[in-house]
């Protein structure tokens, strides 16, 4: 019955187009000047049918549901509800839901099939009339559209001002979205810290997650402190950055200003390829190539080093990373102006002293844009850290350790079967939040230093 | 120079500082300078005139090798310097643009302080021993440019913050600040207003006392002002090459009087 309704209003609408288009070609044809041109006369009454009423379709499916359930309750004989608790009212109302979808559990009494026959006939009442209302508010607003055709009317305006309505509605979904996130993280965040001490969770060097689920169960009481599990963050996102910045920014520099033609149409491609790869096969990569040469390679040496290295995680993070670092630092030297280029070598500078003192500090916002979001990346990478990092929280700074990081632990506090209301759960909220306020910090003040220190070219 | 009439410009010959002999510029298969022979002269300005896409441009950027910057453009037949091939694989030519600078068509002062704009070539050539040294030439090379008065104060501002003109008088200090022996200025004027180009247009004239300057322009009256040789350049034949007087009161080619009479460009 809504798509009936769905369908009804843009075949109104559309014919409300055609009629307005209709109209004002032919107060065009009879010589007037008109300000708008026909087709947004035409586009006018397009969309001032479809925006509201759309709207309205969407309210009432929003409101039908409990409008009606409380109808069919208050429907109910007298008494009937009386004394009972707002768990039965809800089982009462499902069964009498199945009864009209045709399921019948055993042998109902008459008032729940009454209540059920009841149930149907509002359903279908209120999709009769939601067809009515659109036909009568779509209908409505189409002549009201095509009354307002004339050789003054400004459609062009009222069309513009409409669309534009609609663009802020679409950017302002993403920032809501946004918002929404960390409304709902900060929420569960202030559950955990009901029943762990900020302090214990910020300064503890412990992270030891474990609490007994039930009251019998033998465990440890859990530790709570983060730093330990961010300090492994930090170590496999540093470890990572050391590859990817110095081979990314190279490769990009190298395929912006040195790589012949050829060179750069076959380089470029694959570095692409690398970007698209699935960071589970880099995980592969991680466990099954980078992991073991890492051990064999301290064997060799004599260094006994563990099968999960920070190491190996963070070197397959960097690869990961190259692709990012290497296309930001291509575009960023490509948007540099070939005047600038022209310059320094006008003035005898060989390419290498145009690369450094020309184009990479015109470049530099551009490719510290390019690593900041390789750090975000770095930091909220989940996959190859959950296959080639470990999961035992440790205070090292060793990359030849083993260590873990907030999104491994995030990961294996939400696995199984898991109950949202003891901290063992709520603690992966306080990680997501705190992952969260440190990509922001990070964002924010790079984008102050990347403004302080720029050479705009413009 | 405004009141010294084209003809009575008495023609003074001084040295051929560059000398171009059967020059040819291929982009591709694309011909786009054909057999061009040209002398000129130190301390003079040579201007080259002509319609657009007739060459003048891509004929400068040979005189110091800018060309190579563009994969496809290749430069064959002689130019030399003082008597020396700058295509001569022993020519490097990052020397080259050091003794030859360029002032190009739009100012494109570097993203950088004035100061670091015109310091930026001294620097890379290690002309200078010290930082008072540095301050001496950059304060000579804005000197030189008619703007050290403008911007001695603000040494440290960006140079993209100046106006148009100032811009590109700062393209022609960090140019001088090399100390070049030949100046190109590829249509230094033509994105600037009449009183910039006035004022450029006085700096050219007083930089030829020290400099051989080669000057392509699309406007025929800022070639008589300045210049006192002037090839024309169509379609790729440098047609006519003469002193500035002879070539606008009593051009020999018939394309050169179509020209500068207006009848074709």
């Amino acid at each position: 019955m809504t798509s009936l309704a769905f369908s009804l209003l843009f075949a109104l609408a559309i014919a409300g187009y055609v009629w307005n288009l209709m109209a004002a070609r032919s107060i065009r044809q009879s010589g007037a000047r008109m300000h708008s041109l026909s087709g947004f006369h035409g586009m006018y009454s397009f969309l001032l049918a479809v925006v509201p009423v759309m709207v309205l379709i969407l309210v009432w499916q929003v409101l039908k549901g409990p409008v009606i359930d409380r109808m069919v309750l208050g429907g109910l004989p007298p008494g009937t509800l009386d004394g009972v608790n707002a768990g039965a009212v809800q089982l009462i109302l499902s069964e009498i839901k199945s009864l009209a979808g045709g399921r019948t559990f055993g042998t109902p009494e008459d008032w729940k099939i009454e209540a059920a026959e009841r149930l149907v006939g509002l359903r279908q009442t209120a999709a009769y009339s939601l067809v009515g209302l659109v036909a009568v508010v779509a209908g409505g607003l189409v002549l009201f559209a095509r009354l307002r055709v004339g050789a003054e009317f400004r459609a062009r305006h009222r069309v513009e001002r409409i669309v534009s309505g609609l663009m802020i509605f679409c950017a302002s979904v993403a920032i809501f979205v946004t918002l929404g996130i960390a409304g709902s993280l900060m929420f569960e965040t202030y559950r955990f810290f009901e029943r762990v001490p900020l302090t214990e969770f910020l300064f503890g060097l412990n992270w030891e997650p474990q609490i007994p689920l039930r009251e019998d169960q033998i465990a440890a009481e859990g530790a709570f402190g983060w730093i330990p599990v961010f300090l492994g963050t930090i170590v496999i996102t540093v470890v990572a950055l050391f590859i990817a910045i110095p081979v990314g920014l190279l490769s990009g520099i190298y395929l912006n200003e040195f790589a012949p033609r050829r060179m750069r149409a076959v380089a470029k491609p694959i570095l692409e390829i690398l970007a698209g790869v699935p960071t589970v096969v880099y995980g592969f990569f991680a466990i099954l190539t980078v992991a073991p040469a890492i051990r064999s390679a301290g064997a060799a040496l004599g260094i006994d080093i563990a099968p999960n290295t920070a190491l190996a995680a963070g070197s397959v993070m960097g690869i990961m990373l190259i692709p990012f670092i290497s296309s930001f630092a291509d575009d960023a030297l490509s948007a540099v102006p070939q005047a600038l280029r022209d310059g320094a070598l006008g003035l005898g500078a060989t390419r290498a002293e145009m690369m450094t003192t020309v184009l990479f500090p015109a470049a530099i916002p551009g490719i510290v844009g390019g690593i900041l979001l390789a750090v975000s990346r770095a930091i909220g990478e989940t996959m190859i850290v959950v296959m080639a990092a470990g999961l035992i929280a440790k205070m090292t700074i060793n990359p030849l350790d083993s260590v873990t990081t907030v999104t491994v632990q995030i990961v294996t506090l939400l696995i199984g079967d898991t109950s949202f209301d003891n901290p063992k759960t709520l603690a992966a909220f306080a990680l997501g939040m705190m992952l969260f306020l440190v990509t922001l910090v990070i964002n924010v003040f790079a984008l102050r230093i990347v403004r302080k220190y720029r050479e705009a070219y413009d | 120079m405004y009141d010294n009439p084209l003809t009575k410009r008495t023609a003074v010959t001084h040295e051929v500082k560059i000398s171009a002999r059967g020059v040819n510029v291929f982009y591709g298969e694309n011909r786009a300078i054909k057999d061009v022979d040209v002398d000129i002269e130190d301390k003079t300005v040579t201007a080259f005139i002509g319609p657009s896409g007739c060459g003048k441009s891509t004929f400068l950027r040979c005189l110091n090798r800018m060309n190579d910057t563009i994969d496809i453009c290749s430069v064959k037949g002689l130019i030399t310097l003082d008597g020396e091939d700058i295509y001569a694989p022993s020519i490097d030519p990052v020397q080259l643009r050091a003794k030859v600078g360029m002032v190009f068509q739009k100012p494109n002062p570097f993203p950088k302080s004035i100061y670091d704009n015109v310091g930026y070539g001294p620097k890379i050539h290690g002309m200078a021993q010290s930082r008072a040294d540095l301050d001496e030439i950059v304060e000579r090379a804005l000197r030189r440019a008619a703007l050290w008065e403008e911007v001695k104060d603000r040494l440290s501002s960006p140079g993209t913050g100046l106006s148009g003109g100032q811009q590109q008088r700062l393209c022609i200090a960090r140019a001088v600040a090399t100390e070049p022996e030949v100046l190109l200025m590829d249509e230094p004027c033509s994105a600037l207003d009449p009183i910039a180009t006035a004022q450029v247009e006085e700096l050219i004239d007083e930089l030829r006392e020290q400099y051989s300057v080669v000057i392509v322009t699309h406007s025929m009256q800022q070639a008589a002002r300045v210049s006192q040789k002037t090839a024309f350049f169509h379609l790729g034949h440098l047609v006519e090459f003469g002193e500035t007087g002879q070539i606008f009161t009593n051009p020999h080619d018939p394309r050169t009087e179509s020209y500068i009479t207006g009848r074709i460009g």
